[in-house]
Formats: structure tokens, C-alpha cells, sequence
């Protein structure tokens, strides 16, 4: 166990400073975050009252596409000098692999979203710190769901020509569940609303869909990878 | 028991049978010169007995484990067409990590060693993406043999090297020879293959041509194996 540990790890750092050096999934998907948040802002310019009601989706829908830009590089990335091969060819676990290019995405995803709430509460004037430890909640189990899917189709596509397209084609259908969860939640504690009665329903739901998604990753990325 | 076992392993590209029913065994310690011509399907037997790829039909064992095994690959070193580096990653950092990846007991000092041995110590924190053609293919060598493994799979490994770095090469492999480790090396630099070589395989149209112990006729006139066993 420690041995998987160390390797998810080891994977993790590597995708990581990789990424900080070159900055090409995380500029992107910044910039685009921020642009989506303030176009939305000029363009719809929503009561109190709807924000209530849209202010989860809007986020969400936000996360999910910047997001695509972030989980597309993290397979991509292996393909100059045919680095996959060389991971596949090393002893480390399959497991291990997809869990630690699943946490350096979940890390990046994470900053971009760190950015995007202070924009959000500025442009939207919401004060979305009210319930802020149950939304950081929600943002980890949401993002955690986002990030283990995408990394999982990111390795499926990673040899398809269209993998930009195909990427967002295929996770956001699955992502359905987890994402309904994480609005209706975001929502509800942008509101000001606490963690408790009906809506704890969205909080099970979100927290099985990501048990249930990360084993099926962690099962399936041997015949993914290798066939 | 062989260190490398392939037995009747069959490969298709769609309807195309890159590989038709390969069977191949290499002793342990010796070198196998894996020849062919352009699509002969050297790269592709390469890749199945790595493991980077399933047979069709068919079975890899490496020292009698199947080669696909977390164990087998610590035991394996692969010098494919990619360098298998990253660019955005210094020439240290990127051997540590295949350190850290092979649970090597000092992965930086092992690295700080091979950057040495291939001549590369004065630009260890210099980026890859920075790199000439041979410096590239000189780290490459240097992550192949950064585990000592006791089977090493070379896709032509000369090529992009300059005489310097052949010359290196050559010595690595002879001393890998002589600790005991297995060869086997596709290559269409016949003459330094040959040199090392204790066997020799060539395949033609994903078929076994020959397979025996390379002779002095070879060494003689390189080009003997395609004008008795290889296409017209």
C-alpha cells in the first residue's frame, strides 16, 4: 500500500511541475472560466431571486467546461517522445497512474475554482462565504467526480485524432449525477442555506457517485491502458 | 529457462497481420539481432514482448513470467523510437523519476551516475526541450539502463547517434553482456548490430525467416542474411 502510495504520488508531482512549468491547461482554463463568468454577468444580468436558483448550474457548467481543457492535456501530455510507453513499460501500478494524474487534475481544477468564486461573488454580488466549509465540501466531492471521470476518458481518447471533442463528448453524459448533485448543493449553500434535511439526499448521491466511479476507474484502466 | 520466450504470437492492424504465428526463444545472456526490412514487423514483436501492446493470439514470458507482470517490467529496459522523455523536465529530473518509478534505493544518484557515464553530467539541469537530436537520444539510453535490467529491448538504438555516442552505446551493451543481461536489438545498422550480436532473427512479412547463432559469414558481408533467408 505504501508502495501504490509512493507511486501515485511520484506520478502526481511529475504531472504537476510538468504543468507549472509550461502552464498550457491551466492558463486556459483560467481564461476561459473568467470569461464564461463575465460574459454571463453582462449578458443576463439576474435578479437575487434567479441567482438563487442558478447560481450552482452556472458554476458547475463553468467547472465542467474549463475543466475538459485541464483533463485533455493529461494524457496528451505523454504522447511527445511516446513518454506513455515508458510509464506503461515501468512497473508502476495502472491504479496508481490514474490516481495520481487524477489528483494533479483534481489540484488544478481546485485553483481554477478558487479563482472563479471571488470573481463570481464580486460580478454576481452574491456573498457566497456564508456556508463556506459544506461548499468546499461540495467543491472537493464535485471536482473529485469531474476529475476521475475525465482522467479515466482522457486515457481512452488519448490515441483519437478528435480527442478534444470526443473528451467532453463522453464524460459529460456520465458526469449527469454528479453534477445535477453538486448544482443542486451549490446552490443551496450559495443561498445561505446549511447541510441539512431534504437536500442531504444530493450530498449521498454525490459522495456514491464518487465511490462508485472511482473503483469502476481503478478496475478498468488496465485494459484501457494496455488493451 | 529463457530469458525471453514468444510463442506462436500472431498480431493484426485491422485485417493485416503484422506478426504470423512468431516463435522465438533467447538464452539468457545472449544478444538476438532482430532484422527486417521497413514493416517487416520488428517494432510490433518489440512492443508485444514490452508488454506495450496484447498479441492477437499467442504468448510472451519473460524469464518464464508473463511479461505483462509489475515484476517482469522492473526487469525489462526499453529503448524505443520515442526517447520516452519529457521535454518540460530537466535531464536529472527526468531520470530521478524513472528512478523513483523502478523503486531505485537512491534515484538521484543513480541518475547523477548515468548523466556521467553518458557524457551528459555538465547539462544535467538543462531542459530536454533543449537538446540536440544525439543528446536526447544519449539521455534515452541512459533512462534504458538506468535500472540495470537483466533484459533490455533496444528498437534501433543507433540511430540519431553520433560515432561518439555509438561508441558509448557499444561499450554499455558489451558490459551489459558481460553482467549477464539478455539483448535483443532491432536495428537496419547492420554492421554495429552484428558486432555484438550472438544471434540472429529476421523476420520478413511478420514471418520468422532464420534463426541461429550469428555466423562469420554475416559478420563478413552484412548484407548475407537478406540474400539468403530475406525478400528479393
Amino acid at each position: 500500500m505504501t508502495g501504490f502510495l509512493r507511486q501515485t504520488l511520484v506520478i502526481a508531482h511529475k504531472d504537476l511541475r510538468a504543468e507549472l512549468r509550461t502552464k498550457e491547461a491551466i492558463n486556459a482554463s483560467f481564461s476561459f472560466a473568467l470569461v464564461i463568468l463575465l460574459l454571463f454577468s453582462f449578458a443576463f444580468d439576474p435578479s437575487a431571486e434567479e441567482l438563487r436558483l442558478i447560481s450552482g448550474g452556472l458554476l458547475w457548467i463553468v467547472f465542467a467546461f474549463a475543466g475538459a481543457l485541464i483533463l485533455n492535456r493529461s494524457f496528451a501530455r505523454e504522447l511527445p517522445n511516446d513518454c506513455l510507453d515508458a510509464l506503461v513499460g515501468s512497473p508502476v501500478s495502472r491504479a496508481a497512474l490514474l490516481l495520481g494524474k487524477s489528483l494533479a487534475n483534481f489540484a488544478l481544477l481546485m485553483a481554477v475554482e478558487f479563482v472563479c468564486f471571488p470573481v463570481f461573488g464580486i460580478f454576481y454580488n452574491v456573498r457566497w462565504t456564508t456556508q463556506f466549509w459544506p461548499l468546499m465540501l461540495v467543491l472537493a466531492l464535485g471536482t473529485w467526480g469531474l476529475t476521475i471521470v475525465g482522467t479515466m476518458f482522457s486515457a481512452l481518447t488519448v490515441n483519437i485524432r478528435l480527442r478534444e471533442v470526443m473528451l467532453p463528448l463522453l464524460v459529460y453524459p456520465l458526469m449527469i449525477p454528479g453534477l445535477m448533485a453538486a448544482m443542486q448543493l451549490s446552490s443551496h449553500l450559495i443561498a445561505g442555506n446549511p447541510l441539512a434535511g431534504d437536500i442531504l439526499v444530493w450530498l449521498r448521491l454525490l459522495v456514491a457517485f464518487d465511490v462508485i466511479f472511482t473503483a469502476l476507474a481503478l478496475a478498468l484502466i488496465e485494459t484501457v491502458l494496455v488493451g | 529457462m529463457n530469458a525471453v520466450a514468444v510463442e506462436g504470437v500472431w498480431k493484426y492492424y485491422g485485417d493485416f497481420p503484422a506478426l504470423r504465428g512468431i516463435n522465438l526463444e533467447v538464452a539468457p545472456g545472449a544478444c538476438l539481432a532482430l532484422l527486417g526490412r521497413n514493416g517487416a514487423g520488428k517494432t510490433t514483436l518489440l512492443r508485444i514482448i514490452a508488454g506495450f501492446s496484447r498479441p492477437g493470439r499467442g504468448s510472451v514470458r519473460i524469464e518464464g513470467v508473463d511479461a505483462r507482470e509489475a515484476a517482469t517490467r522492473s526487469r525489462i529496459g526499453v529503448l524505443g523510437h520515442g526517447i520516452s522523455l519529457y521535454d518540460e523536465l530537466s535531464a536529472l529530473e527526468n531520470l530521478a523519476l524513472f528512478g523513483r518509478l523502478y523503486n531505485l534505493p537512491d534515484p538521484k544518484k543513480a541518475a547523477l551516475e548515468w548523466l556521467e557515464r553518458t557524457g551528459l553530467e555538465r547539462v544535467r539541469n538543462g531542459l530536454v526541450r533543449e537538446f540536440s537530436r544525439g543528446m536526447r537520444q544519449r539521455l534515452a539510453v541512459a533512462r534504458a539502463f538506468l535500472h540495470n535490467p537483466p533484459v533490455l529491448l533496444l528498437d534501433e538504438p543507433f540511430t540519431a547517434l553520433d560515432d561518439r555516442a555509438i561508441a558509448v552505446l557499444q561499450t554499455l551493451l558489451r558490459e551489459a553482456l558481460q553482467r549477464g543481461s539478455t539483448i535483443l536489438m532491432s536495428t537496419h545498422q547492420l554492421r554495429e548490430a552484428l558486432e555484438l550480436a550472438t544471434h540472429v532473427a529476421l523476420l520478413s512479412r511478420g514471418r520468422l525467416a532464420h534463426h541461429g547463432e550469428r555466423t562469420p559469414e554475416m559478420l563478413a558481408d552484412p548484407g548475407w542474411l537478406y540474400t539468403h533467408y530475406g525478400e528479393a
